[in-house]
């Protein structure tokens, strides 16, 4: 069926801010639809509140609303832009959810638009829970049997019929709680009672157990002629019980037979006609594993995570197919872009093994629960590709750059036997490194097996990996063994340190013997047909297909890597930008990343693809057969900058700000030489290794001090302290991990942050514009909220805002970006942070200015100058706009995670709010950010003592919005002294009713918590602000945030938002 | 121990050798399955070739013998990257390597499967020999791989004497329908096998008797039968046409099997005698190309053929697009076919080639692919129900 030729004008909505489960997929989605869109001659109208996106660039789609993703405002845009169609299945669940109301309110009905693609009954159908449920019977598709009942014997009666064990799930209760595993009657009747009693509703879903069976996954493609095909399948390692997000997984799936395959293929096909879905889909199934039992768990009528992942296990670009069945295209009549010769009707067939593993951001939450649940916690992923499974694991645990590199990476050789089988009860991300250290200990696959339910198979595999090290540690190191060890993967670090000897050797030795790393191609059809745009891993054990080329230039871009907090999708951003310019200016360019989700990693974006791990080895490899002229490394955060000192050796020119000076001014001696010439202030400070050396710093320079190591993004380890046990309590933590470099100790000081990105040319400067953050210093920049232009400084900090800029980057000799962060303490400026690189706010800012800097950044690394941009230098300059970027966390999906803001990066995301007036702005980005108030108009206040004053000012605000407000014995004091109405609650361990109460009632909108100074130490206030992020109530921990959110309450009215399309900035 | 592969243009593939210690000649081809290779290696249309697996870890779930569709391995040969050292399934009866050695068959592991793959896309199927002699001389075994032929394969796989299959009586007797919660694991480790997943919903067979001539059948031809409720005769390759049509069947199944059908001319005079009856007939892979031979059009050698299970097939009644399990070396041409004889009713959406025929004014289909699957999509199967409502007399335009 050709294209429908109805469709001209069509609305793209987008999946919002970055949180835990819906992360840079759907920038990848998105992107990839609007361009196969724009392909096909659409207009496009791209709407989504997150900045940071490539989905947003004017140059992706013809109209740009970086707009809350509201059912208000999307109405209000449709008004506007009129368009026929809007297409929900690309912008995740949030993104779907959205299209559904639009629809079920009748307004795209009344307004003539109709939704493409999927429609929305079938959405229901897989989305509601008892309609599903009732759609498989009707098929003859199996779920497993659940009963809601109210009372024990119900549930003893319904537990008889499905059998034991079941899954007991209360009904509204915190996080899970009161549920539990009955394998017998006695423990059924007992959390059953228990449950009852704990749920708000009197209610407990009995569901059948199927914890333990195989989680097997399938990406389907339907078009509206009824073709389908599966683009893929995979297998968790972990089997169900853990959230596929947090699994293991790897493609395809390893211990399934034919029989198994294909029955669960045929039960994926049928569905997926059945729900009459058109375009991508993901099918999760349990599998029993010694029957052909199984489960439909879970239907996805979108693109997902799982289908991002798909597309770059096999090739197969899901998200572009999906636009186009959209469209009206059978399968048939899309040809598949990376053979050229086949159909997208055709099934890849993988001649590989890809592994995915999770990225945990349990570094950044010390405190948080590290096991994993069926709630995802993961922000991010890697993956890779190898001819044998051991391989990709290997390269997969190297890619997640936690400081891990094999499975000895995590130390349990000091659990004897029965520690072991006990830890490996524990379901957590260290798991796979606890069986490998219990088949050292000898304890056999069974025990294993039974205990973890993860398939002897991928036990075995495991063991292999132990068998080598083993074999590397306590034989001589052959030739043979250093193959075989390569064609495991094992870098030469790892095979070093086993066999005790340097690197260098190792290396030496491969190279002379010819074990060279040969790469492969990634072609979605096993080399069946010649590929024309193929993308490449590494094996050792194949001769290499990578094409050989010599262009006149050639540009190696380096990835950022798996999304974590504190290198999030900007630097995918400007990854994918720098690309694209080097390739304007007539470079042949190659990227190398492993993270799935990213757009950097589709096929076309770069003119080569190298899917690997980004270390110096691996980098290595490419470079061997690449030649590159140069790389550049200022565009992928700190996972390429690190690599810079490894690339100069292999003798790749860095293109850009020279690796010396990146170190200046990350070399706290170096760059106190810059300060002093350049007549620069900053924060006085010190470098030190031990907490003795720290606590002598800090007390030359008074408390509170900002204790930090060097080399890191996102505050990683950053806290503010106030005493001597607090440094001795943090400089613990941070030598957890090795440190290859000082720790800062610097005086903390309080003042306005102010922050610019700007592009040097080596001699002239162009600063697009300066941000300034609300919150006070202390609270990472990341987490702030941040307002551009800065509105609340004079011109002569502007103006010395700009000098400062001039001067650090000429002394740094900067070509290309650099982001610096000012603190300003009335009207003198002192510079917190130099880094001579792309940040985080670049995205950010390139959008609300209108000024490309990742392009012009790139031009002028390949020796263009700012005035031959047609730039004048200087601070551009100011937009007619107002743009406030809001952090948003996912604070509800890690148990036990402070959510209190610190120096210490926690947010996953961010969005925009963009408007004519700061307040409007404001206002627009907390919507944006879900905090849609008032409501109840009810909050809570509970602060530390140095905060009662200015909580009194906040307080009085709230109060004449209408606010009741609560408040803990002395703040409510407090308020009321100062003539705030606040009414008195109990604390948490006095009698009811209690503070924790009123949060659990669910008549709050707003909790306001200053934690006591350091990581918190009072349960309370821990417990308080957890329970509100999971009751889902509004917590806030920094006064600056309540005063904005005032702010913007005080100047919400009921007139429809000013909407901006960023498209004509 | 040391193997080789060499091929007729001269290249050499140094590994590891699996199964048995045996040198073996053979045309070397690929698979692209990702699962399945124990249904590959019992495919009887194998013989005479020895299969390159490109998916490169085999052997992960073992051996379950009940997943074998015919009663031992046909290809001379096979080759893998990785046989899994470990094997875990719980159906496994034993170890892939065991099921080799046992069965005779020779193999060669730890070679670079894709490099072979690609030698074979780019230059086409050739001949290639697996040997543990070190001291080979390739002046001496390319010439020999150069004149091998794999000669009439058919004679040896069909069986020997005609056998009796009784169809379903109750739905029951096919196992448990795919996806009820039937499957009882206890069953398994007690024994119980037959609980196998079923597709089959009604048995719109029962009754109706099929003649099954077996060129090289894999036993889910008779299987998809039975299961639906017909009764299967099977009757080996050679049997005259006279003896078929006197049995007076409801229908006639023409099976799969090995080498160029154009070596078959015996069994295409046979076949053209079947033709000329009423009775209606129904022909998968090599029965579809001599069906297509006995009246009068032509098949060629493909550069390198279809095996795979991941193959686009269009339905050009209905324009549909089925994913099929595919496995030969010859097509249909296209080009000079008769439409007074038979009409394309199916092509292959990648390459355009004939996937299968309908005879002008006869109740016969055929077609190139498999709609037995095993190993493969499923997805073709409502075929056998097509072949069934043309045996109960429902016309051919019958669309799905």
């Amino acid at each position: 069926m050709p294209k429908n030729p109805n469709v001209k004008k069509v609305m793209v909505i987008g999946s919002g801010p970055i949180v835990i489960g819906q992360a840079a997929e759907f920038d990848y989605a998105g992107t990839q639809a609007c361009r196969s869109l724009k392909e096909e001659g659409i207009e496009v109208v791209l709407v989504n509140s997150n900045p940071a996106t490539i989905m947003t660039d004017r140059d992706i789609a013809d109209k740009v609303y970086i707009e809350p993703l509201t059912t208000k405002v999307l109405e209000q845009i449709i008004e506007r832009e009129k368009p026929d169609s809007i297409l929900p299945t690309l912008g995740g669940q949030a993104g779907l959810n959205l299209g559904m109301e639009l629809e079920e309110s009748g307004f795209l009905a009344s307004h003539n638009v109709k939704l493409l693609g999927t429609t929305a009954a079938t959405i229901r159908k897989a989305e509601d829970r008892q309609e599903f449920k009732d759609t498989m019977e009707k098929i003859g598709e199996p779920c497993a049997a659940s009963l809601v009942v109210e009372n024990v014997e119900d549930g003893v009666a319904f537990t008889n019929t499905i059998g034991y064990p079941v899954v007991l799930r209360p009904a509204y209760t915190l996080g899970g709680s009161g549920g539990g595993i009955a394998h017998n009657q006695l423990e059924l009747e007992e959390i059953l009672e228990n449950g009852l009693r704990l749920s708000r509703v009197g209610q407990v879903l009995v569901e059948r157990c199927i914890a333990g069976w195989k989680e097997i996954e399938y990406e389907v493609m339907r078009d509206s002629a009824g073709n389908c095909i599966t683009v893929c399948n995979m297998e968790n390692i972990d089997p169900v019980g853990v959230h596929t997000g947090d699994s293991i997984v790897v493609a395809p799936s390893q211990t399934l037979s034919d029989k198994e395959y294909q029955m669960l293929r045929t039960s994926a096909l049928n569905i997926i006609s059945e729900l009459n879905i058109t375009g991508g889909c993901n099918v999760q199934f349990a599998l029993h594993p010694t029957s052909f039992e199984y489960c439909v768990i879970e239907v996805n009528p979108r693109v997902s995570r799982s289908s991002a992942l798909a597309s770059k296990a096999t090739g197969y670009p899901i998200a572009k197919v999906a636009a186009k069945i959209a469209l009206g295209y059978t399968l048939d009549e899309i040809k598949n872009a990376i053979t050229g010769k086949t159909y997208a009707s055709f099934e890849p067939a993988l001649d590989y093994c890809v592994v995915k593993m999770p990225r945990l951001p349990f570094d950044k939450f010390i405190t948080a629960k590290r096991t994993l649940t069926t709630q995802m916690k993961a922000t991010g992923e890697v993956m890779s590709i190898c001819t044998n499974f051991e391989g990709a694991l290997m390269k997969a645990i190297r890619s997640l750059e936690q400081h891990v590199d094999c499975l000895r990476s995590y130390d349990f050789s000091a659990l004897d036997r029965d520690a072991l089988l006990r830890r490996l009860e524990k379901v957590d991300d260290q798991r796979i490194y606890v069986i490998a250290e219990a088949l050292r200990k000898g304890i056999d696959y069974d025990t294993i097996y039974d205990i973890t339910r993860i398939d002897r198979w991928f036990i075995d595999k495991i063991a292999i990996l132990v068998e080598m090290e083993h074999a590397l540690e306590t034989q001589p190191l052959t030739l043979e063994l250093l193959k075989e060890a390569k064609r495991l993967e094992f870098p030469d670090s790892v095979i070093a340190r086993l066999a005790g000897i340097a690197e260098a050797e190792v290396k030496q030795m491969r190279y002379a013997g010819h074990v060279t790393a040969a790469f492969k191609m990634v072609d979605t059809c096993a080399a069946e047909f010649e590929a024309s745009t193929p993308y490449y891993y590494s094996c050792y054990d194949g001769v290499n297909e990578a094409v050989e080329t010599n262009p006149p230039k050639k540009v190696l871009v380096l990835g950022s890597g798996p999304i974590r907090i504190g290198q999030g999708i900007e630097f995918d951003y400007c990854s994918v930008h720098a690309t694209w310019a080097f390739s304007k200016a007539g470079y042949e360019t190659i990227i190398i990343n492993n993270n799935p989700e990213t757009v950097s990693t589709d096929f076309d974006i770069a003119d080569k693809l190298y899917f690997e791990p980004l270390t110096p080895e691996d980098v290595e490899n490419i470079v061997n057969i690449e030649k590159p002229d140069g790389a550049v490394v200022q565009f992928g955060g700190q996972t390429a900058i690190k690599l810079t000192e490894s690339l100069m050796k292999m003798g790749v020119p860095i293109l850009g700000t020279k690796a010396e000076d990146v170190d200046a001014a990350e070399d706290r001696e170096l760059f106190d030489k810059i300060l002093e010439e350049t007549q620069i202030p900053r924060a006085a400070g010190g470098t030190v290794y031990t907490a003795e050396e720290a606590k002598e710093v800090a007390n030359r320079l008074g408390y509170p001090v900002l204790v930090r190591p060097s080399y890191v993004l996102g505050g990683q380890g950053m806290q503010i302290a106030i005493s001597d046990e607090e440094i001795e309590e943090f400089m613990e933590i941070i030598n957890r991990i090795a440190q290859d470099h000082p720790i800062l100790v610097d005086k903390y000081l309080q003042g306005k942050e102010l922050e610019v990105d700007a592009v040097c040319d080596g001699t002239d400067i162009l600063i697009p514009g300066i941000m300034e953050h609300i919150e006070r210093t202390g609270v990472h920049s990341g987490d702030s909220i941040s307002v551009y232009p800065a509105h609340t400084i004079t011109d002569k900090v502007k103006e010395t805002i700009a000098e400062y800029t001039r001067r650090l980057a000429k002394a740094l000799h900067v070509k290309g970006l650099i982001n610096i962060q000012f603190i300003a303490v009335g009207e003198e400026v002192f510079v917190i942070e130099v880094n001579p690189r792309s940040s985080r706010t670049v995205p950010y800012i390139s959008k609300v200015t209108g000024i490309p800097i990742v392009d012009l950044a790139t031009e002028v690394i390949i020796g263009k100058t700012i005035r031959e941009l047609g730039y004048e230098p200087g601070l551009q300059k100011e937009a007619g706009y107002v743009a406030v970027k809001m952090p948003v966390f996912s604070f509800e999906k890690i148990r036990g995670a402070e959510i209190s803001l610190g120096p210490e990066m926690k947010s996953t995301g961010e969005c925009l709010g963009i408007a004519k007036t700061f307040n409007e702005a404001l206002y627009k980005a907390f919507l944006g950010a879900g905090i849609d108030l008032p409501r109840h108009k009810r909050m809570i206040i509970t602060v530390k003592d140095a905060d009662k004053g200015e909580a009194i000012e906040i307080g009085r605000r709230f109060e004449a919005l209408g606010y009741t407000i609560y408040a803990t014995r002395s703040t409510a004091k407090a308020l009321n002294d100062a003539g705030v109405k606040a009414k008195k609650v109990n604390k948490i361990q006095q009698e009811s009713p209690t503070v924790m109460d009123l949060i659990l009632g669910h008549k709050i909108d707003l909790v306001i918590d200053t934690p006591t100074q350091g990581r918190d130490k009072s349960r309370d206030g821990f417990l308080i602000r957890r329970t509100s992020i999971e009751t889902g109530v509004n917590c806030i921990t920094a006064l600056d945030t309540a005063k904005a959110l005032a702010t913007s309450l005080e100047s919400k009215n009921d007139s429809p938002l000013t909407l901006v399309n960023i498209a004509d900035l | 121990m040391k193997a080789f592969l060499i091929l007729e243009d001269g290249t050499v593939f140094e590994g590891t050798q699996i199964g048995a210690d045996r040198e073996i000649i053979s045309e070397i081809v690929f698979n692209t399955s990702m699962a399945g290779y124990l249904e590959v290696l019992t495919d009887p249309s194998y013989a005479g070739q020895a299969v390159c697996m490109t998916y490169p870890l085999i052997g992960n779930y073992g051996i379950c013998k009940d997943d074998m569709e015919s009663k031992k391995p046909w290809p001379d040969g096979f080759i893998v990257r990785e046989l899994s050292r470990n094997y875990s399934n719980f159906r496994a009866d034993f170890s892939i390597q065991q099921f080799l050695q046992e069965n005779n068959v020779p193999g060669i592991a730890g070679i670079d499967t894709r490099a072979l793959t690609k030698i074979l896309r780019e230059k086409g199927t050739m001949n290639g020999m697996i040997t543990t002699n070190e001291k080979y001389c390739p002046d001496d075994v390319i010439p020999r791989l150069k004149a091998y032929t794999t000669g009439k394969a058919v004679e040896r796989v069909t069986c020997k004497e005609k056998y009796e299959l009784k169809g379903s009586r109750d739905l029951a007797e096919n196992g448990a329908i795919s996806g009820s919660a039937k499957f009882v694991a206890a069953d398994y480790e007690a024994g119980k096998r037959e609980q196998k997943p079923s597709l089959v919903r009604k048995l719109n067979g029962a009754g109706r008797r099929v003649a099954l001539l077996d060129l090289g059948t894999k036993d889910n031809i008779a299987h998809s039968l039975r299961s639906r409720g017909c009764d299967v005769t099977v009757y080996p390759a050679t049997t005259p046409a006279s003896e078929i049509i006197a049995s007076k069947p409801d229908g006639i199944m023409l099976s799969n099997g090995p080498g160029d059908p154009k070596e078959c001319t015996d069994i295409i005079a046979e076949i053209k005698k079947l033709y000329d009856t009423d009775i209606p007939i129904f022909a998968i892979c090599l029965g579809h190309q001599l069906m297509a031979l006995a009246t009068g059009a032509d098949t060629y050698k493909m550069k390198y053929g279809h095996r795979g299970g991941n193959h686009p097939v269009k339905d050009l009644a209905t324009g549909r697009v089925y994913i099929s399990s595919q496995n030969h070396g010859y097509v249909v041409d296209m080009e000079k076919l008769d439409s007074r004889v038979a009409t394309p009713a199916f092509i292959n959406v990648n390459d355009g080639t004939n996937e299968g025929l309908n005879y002008t004014g006869k109740n016969i289909f055929t077609v190139q692919f498999h709609p037995e699957a095993c190993c493969g999509p499923q997805d073709s199967g409502y075929l056998f129900d097509r072949f069934i409502d043309m045996m109960n007399g429902v016309k051919m335009e019958v669309t799905r």
